[in-house]
């Protein structure tokens, strides 16, 4: 897909937590791949980008997103998420399958990838279902998914309530090598609530949606997980309990990662109290302690990764009555910078810290040639500009929805350039 | 102090002095009720909308006879639930209602949260009439107003709250309005219908009805809602009756001068015996009467926000 043409990143930070880099180098881009990496490197490069004083660093591989095609291409297409995706640093997505139908058959899957491959700008990995129409009551053909390329499977928006299926998921995943992605939420538990349970639900006069909910299920698939000896990996963790679970198994030596999403480390539960439905999401939004015990097990390893759980909706979908409101928030554009924001800048992680949650660790979650610079590894590479401050503006946002809880807010770190598979396909507005 | 506020969407974001303004301009407008000619030229020339989402007939009836007797035009809207889904959205609703140069909405609504999202795309002012399980200020602001005139104040005083806490928006504006202004609130009721860190909005909690009775200078009798809840752990109208009801036996117990209140309608022989509210403790009526008082002291107060400043 290249024309060999060759890029020269020169004197940038860079940050390769895989290859232990963190220097000032220059790297050499050629046919698609990574091809020096030097103090000095001489080239004839047709192109030459100046990084001195940026970091440089291996694309975001983005775990958790929600394209929307096939079936709402009024809230995003592959081409406006993946487009979304390069304006962010994110080069990896991983699509969820709870599109109109649902990725829940080899001929859904193929319609998909064949969307993929005419229309995506980076490069889209496929989840299928678990269950048929996600409705918790029959498996897929898991074995014909992964024919046709699935990398995970993942019923996201519910979980799988009958554990006697969710067993045989686990077993049939591990035979067929691809990673089970759960949404942990016990909707026994959770029932119609829209928000946080507690002092946030009984204030605002709304059902609430309980911390046990999601980490009980957490707990029930960890079990099944490792009774099927199949590798776990569980989205949005957004509560205290959680993170201590995972931590508990992993200690115990199961074999489970997760993930949680920039907003369950910056947005408390407050930020809902005017009933705005861009703070709605679910998980929902928690406590101060919540977000805490999250940044803790970002900075300690209990959490692997951050992904977006980029949702787009409509304004018709959102700007609505605050309990018909769709769940859900946009997050590809912003998730760099609020990870830059939140955790480089507050020191609690260091740039390599933050490529390994954001690149390093979802690439080796997903068992990809990716999320490293090292010499043949694929070209996909992020120049971010540390400290440049910028306001996240409605108009500004390339994905087709803009519900996002970051409007008006000023965040550090911008990308300046996004390469993806050896060309350059993003560069900032200078 | 003046009013600034375009709407009136809820007690907690109301401070102490906020709250005693209505109070005192309330208590101005009371005496207008009892005129011959029960009439003030304040919003001539002003059209109040009642947009009700929600079958109401109190809370309707007395928004429109305080309008009226502030001179304002009122137009009454009354929509089904059901119509929000197939229909018009709430807030392509407050457009044309702006558009028709309506000055005030008063919006009855069954969701959370629905007079405040109606009040931020509109720039007519907008009170809330009660949003599902939120707020019902002006609820609050007469049960207030009726205590401070029967026992001269507020502050310090023991007042329980009785009934279904978790569905309650009567219960939540009474619970900010008066511990804002210093009286110290119980909330007693089975413990499936209290929600989750009401303490935390300021409210003592207690399952024992005697014990919620024993200290307190009033009680707010709550509605009981039977036909809400399926839930098997909820008691049945007898056995609640038995536990909760508010009865002269239990009163004979307690302050000799403990105030009933009612938000009304109610449910006689469920959460309150007859005897009770018809007798010598109850002021369910002067309730009634009080709410004109206290919606009229609202609307002229939000109307005036939005008069240039001199």
């Amino acid at each position: 897909m290249n024309a060999g043409k060759t890029i020269l990143i020169k004197n940038g930070r860079v940050i390769d937590p895989a290859n232990n880099i963190d220097d000032t180098l220059h790297i050499l881009v050629e046919n698609g791949r990574v091809s020096k990496i030097g103090k000095n490197i001489k080239s004839e490069a047709q192109d030459i980008i100046d990084a001195t004083d940026k970091i440089v660093m291996p694309g975001l591989v983005d775990m958790h997103v929600h394209l929307r095609e096939p079936g709402r291409e009024d809230k995003e297409t592959i081409e406006s998420g993946t487009k979304a995706a390069l304006k962010g640093g994110v080069t990896t997505v991983l699509a969820m399958p709870n599109t109109l139908p649902a990725i829940d058959s080899p001929e859904t899957a193929g319609l998909l990838k064949n969307i993929i491959r005419k229309t995506a700008m980076a490069n889209v990995l496929m989840s299928g279902a678990i269950t048929k129409a996600r409705l918790g009551k029959e498996l897929t053909d898991i074995a014909a998914l992964k024919k046709q390329g699935v990398t995970a499977i993942s019923d996201d928006g519910s979980s799988v309530d009958d554990p006697k299926l969710m067993l045989e998921a686990f077993k049939k995943a591990k035979q067929n090598k691809v990673l089970v992605c759960c949404h942990c939420e016990d909707k026994n538990l959770s029932q119609n609530g829209v928000v946080n349970l507690g002092f946030t639900s009984t204030k605002m006069g709304l059902r609430g949606i309980s911390r046990e909910s999601e980490y009980k299920r957490i707990e029930r698939d960890i079990q099944l997980a490792d009774k099927a000896k199949c590798p776990l990996h569980v989205c949005h963790v957004s509560c205290r309990e959680s993170v201590e679970i995972i931590a508990r198994a992993k200690r115990k030596g199961i074999k489970v990662t997760c993930e949680t999403a920039p907003h369950y480390f910056s947005l408390s539960e407050e930020e809902v109290w005017g009933y705005d439905t861009n703070m709605k999401m679910n998980p929902p939004l928690r406590s101060k302690e919540d977000v805490e015990s999250i940044r803790l097990g970002l900075k300690k390893g209990t959490i692997d990764a951050i992904a977006s759980d980029h949702a787009p909706h409509t304004e018709n979908d959102k700007d609505i009555e605050f309990e018909r409101a769709e769940f859900g928030i946009i997050g590809l554009e912003t998730e760099l910078a609020v990870s830059i924001t939140e955790l480089v800048k507050t020191g609690l992680l260091d740039w390599s810290g933050l490529v390994r949650k954001n690149s390093f660790n979802p690439a080796r979650i997903l068992g990809l040639n990716k999320g490293n610079l090292g010499v043949n590894k694929d070209a996909d590479i992020v120049i971010v500009d540390p400290d440049k401050k910028w306001i996240v503006s409605r108009e500004t946002v390339v994905s087709k929805s803009k519900n996002s809880p970051f409007v008006g807010r000023e965040l550090t770190g911008a990308v300046e350039y996004t390469i993806y598979s050896g060309e350059v396909v993003y560069r900032s507005a200078k | 102090m003046n009013w600034a506020r375009k709407d009136l969407l809820g007690l907690e974001e109301l401070s102490k002095e906020e709250i005693e303004l209505i109070l005192t301009t309330a208590e101005s407008f009371k005496e207008v009720s009892s005129r011959e000619i029960k009439k003030v030229p304040a919003l001539r020339g002003k059209t109040v909308v009642n947009l009700f989402y929600e079958p109401s007939t109190r809370t309707r009836v007395s928004f429109e006879v305080a309008a009226k007797r502030l001179s304002a035009d009122v137009i009454n809207i009354a929509t089904e639930t059901s119509s929000v889904k197939k229909g018009e959205t709430l807030i392509d609703t407050g457009k044309n209602i702006e558009a028709l140069k309506a000055d005030i909405i008063v919006i009855r609504h069954n969701y959370s949260g629905a007079a405040a999202m109606l009040a931020r795309h509109v720039n007519l002012n907008v009170v809330n009439a009660g949003d599902g399980w939120h707020e019902h200020p002006t609820q609050a602001l007469l049960d207030i107003f009726t205590l401070k005139e029967k026992l001269g104040r507020i502050e310090g005083l023991n007042v329980s709250i009785v009934g279904d806490i978790a569905h309650s928006r009567v219960a939540r504006s009474n619970i900010w309005g008066l511990t804002k202004l210093g009286a110290k609130v119980t909330v007693c009721a089975p413990k499936i219908l209290i929600p989750l860190g009401i303490e935390k909005m300021g409210a003592r909690v207690t399952v024992d009805i005697d014990e919620a009775l024993e200290k307190a200078d009033a009680v707010n009798v709550l509605r009981m809602q039977f036909e809400r809840d399926q839930n098997d752990a909820f008691p049945n109208q007898l056995e609640y009756f038995k536990q909760f009801g508010i009865t002269q036996e239990r009163l004979a117990k307690v302050k000799k001068d403990i105030i009933v209140m009612h938000p009304g309608p109610i449910n006689r022989g469920i959460e309150i015996a007859s005897e009770v509210a018809d007798g010598r403790h109850s002021v369910i009526l002067e309730q009634v009467t009080n709410g004109i008082a206290v919606r009229m002291a609202v609307l002229f107060l939000v109307a005036q926000a939005n008069e240039p400043s001199l």
